[in-house]
């Protein structure tokens, strides 16, 4: 008969991994099915092709952005531990946790969203998504339904916008400011059931 | 040493007289003795105690996840615009700018994660999870130690479905096997009369009868009066090969599939010596215009049998019906839907056939606690004027979730072993494009010339 407790005994550094992404033990026990279920051969790491394996994420017109953004540069594989924390990004904003100015900035919080965001623009990591990075996702998003022409006319109508220092780019602070408005934390949170 | 082997054999052939006597000749005749229902109802009274006690143990350490039957997170039900549309709401909009906004990227962002954590599919191809555990420790998760008495009552559990139950379903179903291949082949030699069809019927019949005791199924037939009637095509979700079984107790059918080797070869070929079934070679699988050739010679001639076929194409788990491939219901004739929902306490019918091979999972079958499932016959459905079969088959499909309580998807199950198509990309590009651009377009026609 198998127990919660030794799920977790399997989890390496486990303690730590619920301190810095906040995630309960439930939920934790509940990723860790997920994790498994997605590594079919059971090697103890994914790779690109096993989130390529889940149908609904294959449909996503920016689905190997997202996908992308679970590897660090050069890597082929995540492990458990940072798969969690990648997905700790998504957690519902803790309202009532008291903020300590000394630990650092939780994963979940308002502008770690906004960066996590940011990164699907933003592929070479600058800082600033170019006219050209702008014009990607766009094409990824809208595919070939729309002509060059309206694919530019938006891109520069978008950068004229919010580009607020005129250097044709949008950093991650004129990012910010132009979303400063949108609910966040309900747009890019998920809730567990249980 | 003689004295030993003289033993065992009596032993033995006490052993096979009270199979045959109390389970086989009953199964036969169709009249139950009711060991069956006081096994079910003895069951049901344990597991319903296990449950309150895995309940109480779960009180007292309430930092355990209880499962969800409905997912593990909470889904935004709203389509694309709606949920576009609010990101939107609070972000000026300037309409002649082409409408993209930056938070667009927000939903599919969101949407990507989410079903990074859970997917509608994948799911669907593994078996459903349990609200409480039913004591076999292959439906075990994070159900953990709660008291000595459980785990006896468990221990017990295993002797007797591994070393009591199991040898007699075997049994059972070695029975019944060579009864339908003798039995077949015998009523083979006879003449073709009204007599041969009634006892190939009667050989079927039996057959399928102590098959179902050597699983100790309980099946509940709803609504006979819609039972498939001969020329028509009978359509079920599939669950398992057991399927089979569960239908053919109480009605006979045609069968179709592809031509085996080996066992499975020696029962097709003495099957088809008493009544016409379908069988095709691999090569002849492949045009799909012969194979509805011979499927609408079948049903054409009204004294064959009715045609059983299952339009997913691959065993699903039970919780959904999948899409149903267009080619049974372009065949014409009336089609009788049959829903069939398997009750999970007593034993997954569901066969992962990624996981396990045919023989393990007859194993599996046959060490469960029983197979109990509910049989909705659903009145006869035909192809309306200018109706298309897709439309058709998406109606039967609907109709026979809508009876069994299933979710009813339009995904492939074929996606179980292929790739998503780009047409699904394609699709979700078009419906964000229509947002954007759409307003674009109209800019265009109506600005100055």
């Amino acid at each position: 008969m198998g127990s919660t407790s030794s799920t977790l005994l399997k989890i390496p550094n486990v303690e730590e991994l619920m301190q810095e992404t906040g995630f309960s033990s439930a939920h934790i026990i509940r990723l860790y099915d997920r994790f498994k279920a997605l590594d079919k051969e059971g090697r103890g790491h994914l790779c690109p092709h096993d989130f390529g394996a889940i149908k609904e994420l294959a449909m996503n017109p920016i689905g190997d952005r997202i996908i992308g953004a679970f590897f660090s540069p050069g890597q082929e594989t995540v492990d458990f531990n940072n798969f969690v924390k990648i997905l700790a990004h998504f957690r519902p904003v803790d309202k009532d946790r008291p903020r300590d100015p000394n630990s650092p900035e939780p994963i979940n919080s308002r502008s770690n969203k906004l960066k996590f965001a940011f990164q699907l623009y933003d592929q070479d990591k600058d800082g600033k998504i170019s006219r050209d990075e702008l014009l990607k996702v766009l094409r990824d998003m809208l595919g070939m339904q729309v002509t060059e022409e309206q694919l530019e006319s938006i891109a520069d109508r978008t950068i004229q916008e919010a580009d607020l220092d005129r250097d044709d780019a949008i950093s991650f602070e004129e990012f910010r400011k132009s979303l400063e408005k949108v609910n966040i934390d309900h747009k890019m949170s998920i809730r567990f059931l249980r | 040493m003689e004295g030993v082997w003289d033993v065992a054999f009596v032993l033995f052939q006490v052993w096979l007289s009270i199979v045959v006597g109390l389970i086989v000749l009953p199964a036969m005749f169709g009249v139950s003795l009711g060991f069956t229902d006081i096994y079910i109802k003895v069951l049901v009274k344990i597991l319903e105690w296990a449950t309150l006690r895995i309940q109480r143990g779960q009180k007292e350490q309430p930092t355990l996840p209880s499962q969800s039957a409905n997912g593990i997170i909470e889904k935004d039900d709203g389509s694309m615009a709606e949920e576009i549309g609010e990101l939107r709401r609070s972000h000026p909009k300037n309409l002649a700018g082409g409408d993209f906004t930056l938070c667009d990227v927000f939903y599919f962002c969101k949407k990507g994660i989410e079903n990074i954590v859970e997917d509608q599919v994948t799911q669907r191809f593994t078996s459903e999870e349990l609200a409480s555990w039913n004591l076999l420790t292959r439906t075990n998760n994070n159900f953990r130690y709660i008291s000595v008495r459980l785990t006896i009552i468990w221990g017990l559990g295993v002797f007797i479905r591994y070393c009591i139950l199991m040898p007699l379903r075997i049994t059972l179903a070695a029975i019944g096997l060579s009864w339908l291949v003798i039995g077949t082949t015998l009523v083979g030699l006879l003449p073709n009369s009204n007599a041969k069809n009634w006892l190939s019927d009667l050989v079927h019949i039996t057959c399928y009868r102590i098959c179902a005791r050597g699983l100790s199924a309980t099946i509940r037939y709803h609504n006979k009066e819609n039972r498939p009637k001969k020329g028509g095509i009978c359509v079920a979700n599939h669950t398992s090969p057991i399927d089979i079984v569960i239908l053919a107790n109480d009605g006979c059918y045609a069968m179709v599939g592809q031509v085996h080797g080996g066992l499975m070869g020696v029962i097709q070929r003495s099957m088809v010596r008493s009544c016409p079934h379908v069988w095709f070679e691999r090569s002849e699988m492949k045009d799909r215009h012969a194979v509805a050739k011979r499927l609408k010679d079948h049903i054409a001639d009204k004294t064959k049998l009715p045609i059983l076929i299952f339009p997913e194409g691959t065993c699903i788990n039970n919780t959904s019906v999948m899409m149903f491939k267009k080619g049974s219901f372009e065949i014409g004739g009336t089609i009788y839907p049959v829903a069939i929902k398997y009750d999970p306490q007593f034993g997954d019918a569901f066969w992962n056939s990624a996981k396990y091979n045919m023989v393990s999972y007859l194993l599996r079958m046959m060490t469960s606690w029983a197979i109990v499932c509910n049989v909705w016959y659903l009145p006869p459905m035909t192809l309306q004027d200018g109706e298309d079969a897709v439309h058709f088959a998406n109606r039967v499909k609907s109709a026979i979730a809508n009876q069994g309580g299933l979710v009813d998807l339009s995904w492939d199950g074929g996606l179980k072993r292929e790739k998503v198509k780009e047409s699904y990309k394609e699709e979700q590009q078009k419906m964000y494009s229509s947002m954007i651009v759409g307003s674009d377009c109209h800019e265009a026609s109506v600005g100055p010339a």
